[in-house]
């Protein structure tokens, strides 16, 4: 289950839309505006993403409220990860929020996506709720995988997770782009990796092999600047991740701009539609805590830099600035979705401490689909558990 | 007289006693140590150097020993194992580091097919003096993909020696051994034992300590029943024993310390005094390390000793749940240890 509606008023985001509907429009405010942002550096492309772009208010409100949402989640779940009420790994998002938001943003629910374990954001965009990730967090049975995966592991429909094994999902998203050429339904799959995966030999299995067939498959490399403790100078050859694809056209976007991210996940999507195979894109991002909760980042990184980055690039700022200075919302109005957001985290932090763990008889389930029960071996001879699908 | 009472302090100050040393600290030790007794040997893995290692083991090695000697690598596991062995078959002597044995499937042809069979593939021309090691098995609250146990797996294949410790002396005199061994080893070493102390002998402290691979050690002895174990559970073992001592019930527990090759005759010799064997390993149960110890029970001459059948304590046959209550229920506790001695016993 999941409910879309909540996140996108509209959907009809191509140049051009329809006639937009919202349900506070109040007269003083504009519309729409147009803005001019970073241009791409390009690879193997003879033109690159638009850098003059259309934002609509409600586009720019849900935006906020987005990014918001995702911010204040992983600022709980930290929270409650040092209460140790969330337990074994936990890598958190915040500052890369317009990665995920711009994507969504220039896809459809119908679309595919796959990440890595930062993945609490994504599951959020592509249909999760916030009371699902977060019971899910705390391995609650309302939680999104019923307890059962924990923070890495989080699947709704069109979402693959949630995986934990590095570069391994990316082999994964070719196949889902795969299944998309074959069964013609112009599907395509968001394929995303970080800037330490990049250096993972499957990975380039993948680029060959999604060229050589043309696999409607977008892959993005989330470069935030660190694999955990590495700095990308020390782990890459080369660190152009967006020319690493070698014979795939690249894009080397700015991963702080919700509107880059959006116009050049458009582009990347039409592309890959139109049936000419795979393109890669590099998002520049950042994230403020460190690779994971046992990992205070500052070790390999200074404070100096963490603080330049969210004083300078933050894209919830940045896209706030944006808003008032054209006149598109009022302080108030956004204090207003803060305050509804930081409601709506609480309520499911109260849900996701509440919520009792997964029964007993839940242990053995779920090992096979479509199966009929079978008998699980407990810790010894004499306990004989039951297994459903 | 106070004189005396002042010279005695003097003496027992000087005599050496024993010291608690953590497991990462033993670790840290063993690879201090063979680092600086043989050039040839170095460390490659991910965050092995200047972040210290993932779990910390490494902490100081590459502020003591450099870049050349403590090598931090990409997020390329076939590529980095692959290049230590290649290392190792010409002439050096490789620390591969696994974040955790999770990731060594991603690198697992490299270990098996380049690394275990290529003494024999070449008729004993070529050795592959490597140690592959890092954390196995479930840790805490770390779900499916990062809580699996491996020594099955390694342990089923010729050519590889694979070692469990538990404590710290076995961790350091294993280590130690492995480092000097000329063969590829498998060292499965355990997160959660990382930062627990344990007592360290003086003869333990010594620079030239070392525990021979292939051979089992039995940590409490017992004329009841046997439990066999390795690296966590050997703990539990103990943990079990005491409360079945209360009850008149005493168990000779054994720590393996080595799977491969493992000291079935330790375990037919405790057998054969003791009638009754559990075999007690956080592994799934299909084709275990307690799989394997009742086969070669049954093919041996401890067979006859036995009163009942073997009882096979292990983790429960699932993917490992992340939910605390579900996570408890998937590994053994004392209790089931308790519950399976008492069952073979048939008390």
């Amino acid at each position: 289950e999941y409910e879309p509606s909540h996140i996108y008023l509209n959907r009809a985001v191509s140049a051009g839309a329809a006639a937009v509907v919202s349900a506070r429009t109040y007269a003083d405010f504009t519309n729409e505006a147009t803005f001019e942002i970073k241009k791409c550096d390009t690879f193997k492309l003879d033109e690159g993403p638009a850098t003059q772009v259309v934002m609509t208010r409600d586009e720019g409100l849900q935006y906020y409220r987005t990014m918001q949402t995702m911010r204040r989640m992983e600022l709980k779940a930290d929270q409650l990860y040092k209460q140790k009420i969330i337990r074994g790994f936990c890598h958190l998002y915040d500052g890369q929020e317009a990665c995920a938001v711009g994507i969504e943003a220039a896809i459809n629910l119908s679309d595919h996506l796959i990440t890595a374990y930062r993945a609490h954001g994504y599951t959020y965009t592509r249909g999760g709720t916030v009371k699902k990730i977060m019971a899910e967090l705390t391995g609650r049975r309302g939680g999104i995988a019923k307890g059962k995966g924990g923070s890495m592991h989080m699947y709704c429909k069109h979402f693959y997770g949630g995986n934990g094994i590095v570069g391994a999902q990316v082999p994964l998203g070719a196949g889902v782009a795969l299944a998309c050429k074959y069964q013609g339904n112009s599907e395509l799959c968001v394929c995303l990796y970080g800037d330490g995966a990049a250096n993972q030999g499957q990975i380039f299995e993948t680029y060959n092999m999604a060229a050589l067939w043309k696999l409607p498959v977008i892959f993005i490399c989330e470069n935030n600047g660190y694999g955990m403790g590495t700095s990308v100078e020390r782990a890459a050859a080369s660190t152009d991740y967006f020319k690493r694809g070698e014979f795939i056209p690249g894009v080397r976007v700015d991963g702080m701009d919700v509107l880059c991210v959006r116009e050049a996940s458009r582009f990347a999507a039409d592309y890959c539609r139109s049936g000419k195979g795979p393109i890669l894109m590099e998002l520049q991002t950042y994230r403020y805590h460190g690779h994971s909760m046992s990992d205070p980042g500052v070790s390999y990184r200074t404070r100096e830099e963490i603080q330049e980055v969210r004083s300078k690039s933050d894209p919830i700022s940045m896209l706030k600035d944006r808003m008032l200075s054209n006149n598109m919302a009022s302080v108030e109005e956004l204090k207003e979705i803060d305050v509804e957001v930081r409601k709506e985290i609480e309520d499911a932090a109260q849900f996701a401490t509440t919520d009792p763990e997964p029964p007993l008889e839940d242990l053995c389930n779920h090992i096979f689909h479509n199966n009929p029960p079978l008998e699980v071996r407990g810790t010894n001879p004499w306990s004989k558990l039951k297994s459903v699908s | 007289s106070p004189l005396f009472h002042k010279f005695l302090k003097e003496a027992l100050n000087k005599v050496p006693k024993d010291k608690c040393v953590t497991v990462r600290d033993a670790l840290n030790q063993a690879m201090d140590e063979e680092l600086e007794r043989d050039e040839r040997v170095f460390l490659l893995g991910e965050e092995v150097a200047q972040y210290d290692g993932a779990y910390k083991v490494s902490r100081g090695l590459w502020k003591k020993y450099g870049d050349k000697r403590i090598i931090d690598t990409p997020i390329s596991e076939m590529g980095f194992a692959g290049i230590a062995v290649g290392a190792a078959m010409a002439g050096l002597r490789p620390i591969c580091e696994f974040m955790t044995f999770n990731f060594s499937m991603q690198a697992i042809d490299q270990v098996i097919n380049s690394a275990a069979k290529t003494c024999y593939m070449s008729a004993g021309l070529q050795a592959v003096p490597i140690v592959f090691r890092g954390p196995n098995g479930a840790s805490a609250g770390v779900a499916a993909q990062h809580s699996q146990c491996f020594a099955a797996w390694y342990a089923h294949c010729p050519g590889l020696k694979v070692v469990s410790p538990w404590n710290s002396e076995d961790a350091k005199g294993l280590l130690k051994s492995s480092i000097r061994d000329d063969n590829p080893v498998v060292f499965l070493e355990n997160e959660l034992l990382y930062g627990v102390p344990f007592e360290m002998s003086e003869e333990a402290q010594s620079k030239d300590f070392t525990i021979p691979i292939g051979k089992a050690k039995v940590e409490r002895a017992g004329s009841h029943i046997t439990l066999v174990s390795h690296s966590r559970y050997v703990g539990h073992c103990l943990d079990a024993a005491a409360v079945l001592a209360k009850e008149g019930i005493e168990c000779e527990v054994i720590n393996l310390r080595t799977i491969r090759p493992m000291d079935v005759e330790s375990i037919e010799a405790s057998v054969m005094k003791t009638n009754h064997l559990v075999t007690v390993e956080g592994g799934w149960p299909q084709f275990g390390v307690g799989a394997e110890i009742c086969a070669r029970i049954m093919e041996g001459s401890a067979f006859n000793y036995l009163d009942s059948p073997v009882t096979r304590v292990t983790g429960v046959d699932i993917p490992m749940p992340y939910a605390k209550i579900l996570e408890d229920h998937s590994l053994p506790q004392i209790k089931d240890i308790i519950f399976s001695v008492k069952k073979t016993l048939n008390v």
